[in-house]
């Protein structure tokens, strides 16, 4: 979005005027305003001042598109050996680098921590006559391509929940209508206009929604059930997909040695805090705290499993 | 609560001296800092966010609400005295309102922008206080060919009429396009017109496209024209207040604008751009001095200005009853209402209501606030134009440089800085508009991504183009724009061609 780039130059600016005193964190956020990227770019933060662990402020960078790739490249662009510098990325990324073919992938990136986990809804407009996910895949068995499917990016996590479903139920994922929204916002107005048949994206971006009534929530992409949602998970409507959205922090290219401890010390301490755990009771997210060389190993584990995800779904070769 | 009640409790707050004081102290700083080149309200707005940090809730929603107006104001200034607009909603106040400024009437188009920012924020302001629940629907309503018909009507109408020919104004309006291709494609991930260049893989900046068309193709421009023989021209000439006939000529526009930019604003996908370009071409269609549209004609900055107001405000509609920020400046305004414990969300009026009704009853008194203070700046403003040229726009090509790198760190776009800059010089020399460039750069992708969510949800089905009551009638509105000038020019060639012709 364009007015997104006013809020990167307000960023810059700011540090550029501030400089002086404080040292503030250049923290790029790969989506667009709203969503899952920029509330784990910005909270962080937030909780952190709060606890008095870094208050030397921060300025945001809203990039979004491409499941968060470019983002990505304009973060490795800008910051390159930039201690300062720290991405909120997530699953959502991972798959993202392998369906765009990007040239920039987390491989130039340092990473920190993994700090939360989004469960996913499956939701509907609240006059649609699905009522199950059996209903759902009856309406895609009948005409795939007459059920327009919206979500995040192009091999999001929301698209690689439906295209799951798509292949349990025995459809060819890549004949899906998938239908990429820059925000959350976008796809929730979206789904409850009608525009969309269904949308998936995390508890926290469609629960307030459904909530007030705007949408219906007819599963839920975790293990079991989860608080506060009347919807089974959908393995327990007989479809073997269980998703987490992820979400994590990354440090700029070529971060040094030192940078990289400072963040992970800065975040385990706020890990620790009581801010956080008060972000993470607002917001609903699940703790998935992982820092340092274990979120190493399990970015690693994460690129191989969602490339094989991808290329059963068919949206990777 | 019901509106009245929550507003007067809220008034009761915002009215104590010191609260006063803060909105003072925001609107000022607002004002100030949306005043330097380059740096519009969201930017602003960011700026200024940490300093209301240390402050209690009220004074911090008071102050806020000051910064917020007075940044929306503060870049109209540079875009009437120096034809150098720091944001895309500040463009189209540019064009008239540079114009009246060379005439020795910028005093005129700051006042009557500072008028028209104040009852646009007024009335926005109102429709929020007592509207926000029905025009929050607008956004459930819109449908993608809903917003592609509408950019598709932006685009062609402001093209058609900007300019000295419609050849000139689509060249300009294709170049934009073709620079908004640039850049990775956001739904299939191909790469466009990036020709292997890493640094335009994100596409082509539109600050630096607006300011290197604007502040250094015209700089350019002056420095080839005027040489060391500036000539003389006294910036007061036309006085420093508004003439009983510019009164006349600006409340109507003011309201139009208001009308187009509220609703708009208020909207996922609307932005401050689409409703100025609206008011700009109305105005222009409406106005009974048409001849001096294209010299300084004060519709065009009375429309426009008021219209980028009224979107500041609607913005906030989505924002205070669906928690749905839907632009960068609602995006930081979010950040800061979660400073403050406020859960943004459809339950946001229930849960926090005296806050809530705290910063709107904050957003009249800075908009008056606002007047208060620019008006008699109008006049002082203006005295900017005694700079000697050299230094005046030595200064803003420096201001301009500094600020995108300060953006994006990129020698790339320092580059194409130039390049484009060089684009604006030829494009001023031959008398192409600029505008265009900068509308088809900021609504092409727009509109080509609710194209093909439209395309997509109707699985190729072309009709679902039209298949709102919405969509039909904008798209008609968009073809009569182009067909009825094209068809009165046959029709009257035909007459001289055919003199003896089936004409009776």
């Amino acid at each position: 979005m364009i007015r997104t780039i006013f809020a990167a130059a307000a960023a810059v600016t700011l540090a550029g005027l501030s400089a002086a005193q404080a040292d503030p964190a250049v923290v790029m956020a790969p989506g667009g305003a709203g969503g899952g990227y920029d509330a784990t770019a910005r909270l962080p933060f937030e909780a952190m001042a709060a606890d008095g662990i870094f208050s030397d402020g921060a300025t945001f960078t809203n990039k979004g598109g491409a499941g968060g790739t470019i983002g990505l490249a304009e973060f490795v662009g800008a910051n390159q050996g930039n201690d300062n510098a720290v991405m909120s990325m997530g699953v959502i990324m991972v798959g993202g680098i392998l369906l765009n073919n990007s040239p920039v992938t987390l491989d130039d990136v340092t990473p920190l921590v993994r700090l939360t986990n989004d469960t996913g809804v499956v939701a509907v407009p609240p006059e649609s006559p699905i009522q199950t996910v059996d209903d759902l895949v009856a309406a895609m068995k009948a005409d795939l391509g007459a059920v327009a499917i919206g979500g995040g990016s192009a091999g999001g996590v929301d698209h690689i929940v439906m295209a799951l479903v798509a292949k349990e139920s025995g459809l060819d994922p890549s004949k899906l209508n998938y239908i990429p929204y820059d925000s959350g916002a976008e796809t929730v107005t979206a789904l409850g206009g009608g525009a969309l048949a269904v949308a998936v994206s995390g508890v926290s971006e469609f629960k307030p929604m459904a909530d007030a009534g705007r949408i219906r929530i007819i599963a839920v992409t975790s293990e079991g059930r989860v608080d506060g949602i009347d919807a089974p998970s959908l393995k327990e409507a007989g479809l073997n997909v269980v998703v987490g959205n992820w979400r994590g922090i990354v440090g700029a290219p070529g971060m040094s040695d030192e940078g990289r401890a400072m963040w992970l010390d800065r975040f385990s301490k706020m890990h620790e805090g009581p801010a956080w755990k008060d972000t993470l009771a607002k917001q609903g997210w699940e703790d998935a705290f992982l820092a340092g060389d274990d979120f190493v190993a399990f970015l690693g584990e994460e690129k191989t499993r969602i490339g094989a995800i991808l290329k059963d779904a068919g949206l990777v070769k | 609560m019901d509106p009245i009640a929550g507003l007067m409790q809220g008034f009761s707050v915002a009215l104590q001296p010191m609260n006063l004081v803060w909105a003072f102290v925001g609107t000022l700083l607002g004002t100030a800092i949306g005043v330097l080149p380059g740096i519009g309200p969201a930017l602003t707005i960011a700026l200024l966010l940490p300093v209301t940090v240390y402050l209690d809730p009220t004074a911090a929603f008071i102050m806020f609400a000051g910064i917020f107006y007075g940044a929306m104001y503060g870049g109209s200034t540079t875009s009437i005295l120096l034809n150098t607009p720091g944001e895309s909603g500040a463009m189209m106040t540019a064009l008239e309102g540079n114009k009246m400024a060379r005439q020795g009437r910028g005093a005129a188009a700051l006042s009557t922008a500072a008028i028209g920012s104040f009852v646009a924020g007024t009335i926005g302001t109102l429709g929020l206080t007592f509207l926000a629940p029905p025009i929050a629907e607008l956004a459930f309503i819109f449908k993608p060919q809903d917003y592609f018909a509408l950019m598709l009507l932006a685009f062609l109408s402001v093209s058609v009429v900007m300019g000295t020919s419609k050849v000139r104004g689509f060249i300009a309006l294709f170049i934009g396009l073709s620079l908004g291709l640039v850049g990775i494609d956001k739904a299939t991930g191909q790469q466009r017109l990036v020709f292997g260049v890493p640094d335009l893989l994100d596409g082509v900046e539109m600050t630096v496209v607006l300011v290197s068309l604007f502040a250094i193709g015209e700089t350019l421009y002056v420095a080839s024209r005027f040489g060391l023989h500036v000539p003389q021209l006294n910036p007061l000439a036309g006085g420093i207040w508004m003439t009983k006939e510019d009164w006349k000529r600006s409340w109507k526009p003011w309201l139009r604008g208001t009308a187009f930019g509220f609703p708009i604003g208020a909207l996922p996908a609307g932005g401050s751009e689409i409703p100025t370009f609206l008011s700009y071409v109305t105005e222009r269609k409406l106005t009974k001095y048409p001849e001096e549209f294209g010299h300084g004609a004060i519709e065009g900055v009375a429309g426009p200005e008021a219209a980028n107001n009224a979107s500041a405000a609607g913005v906030l509609v989505p924002l205070l009853t669906l928690g749905l920020p839907t632009s960068a400046t609602a995006a930081i305004m979010l950040a800061a209402f979660q400073n403050y414990g406020l859960q943004p969300g459809p339950m946001l009026f229930i849960n926090s209501g005296d806050l809530v009704w705290g910063l709107i009853a904050s957003l009249y008194i800075g908009n008056l606030m606002l007047l208060i203070l620019n008006l008699p700046l109008a006049g002082l403003w203006v005295r900017l134009l005694f700079i000697p040229r050299p230094y005046l726009y030595a200064g803003i090509l420096i201001f301009s440089l500094v600020g995108i790198w300060g953006v994006s760190n990129s020698w790339v776009d320092l580059a194409m800085m130039f390049a484009v800059g060089c684009l604006g010089y030829v494009m001023r020399v031959y008398d192409f508009p600029i505008a265009p460039v900068l509308i088809g750069l900021i609504l092409g992708p727009m509109a080509e991504v609710q194209l093909r969510r439209a395309l997509a949800i109707s699985q190729g089905d072309p009709t679902v183009l039209v298949s709102t009551p919405l969509s039909a009638v904008l798209m008609a509105a968009a073809v009569l724009i182009v067909a009825v000038p094209a068809a009165l020019h046959w029709h009257r060639t035909r007459k001289i061609t055919f003199p003896d012709g089936d004409e009776s």
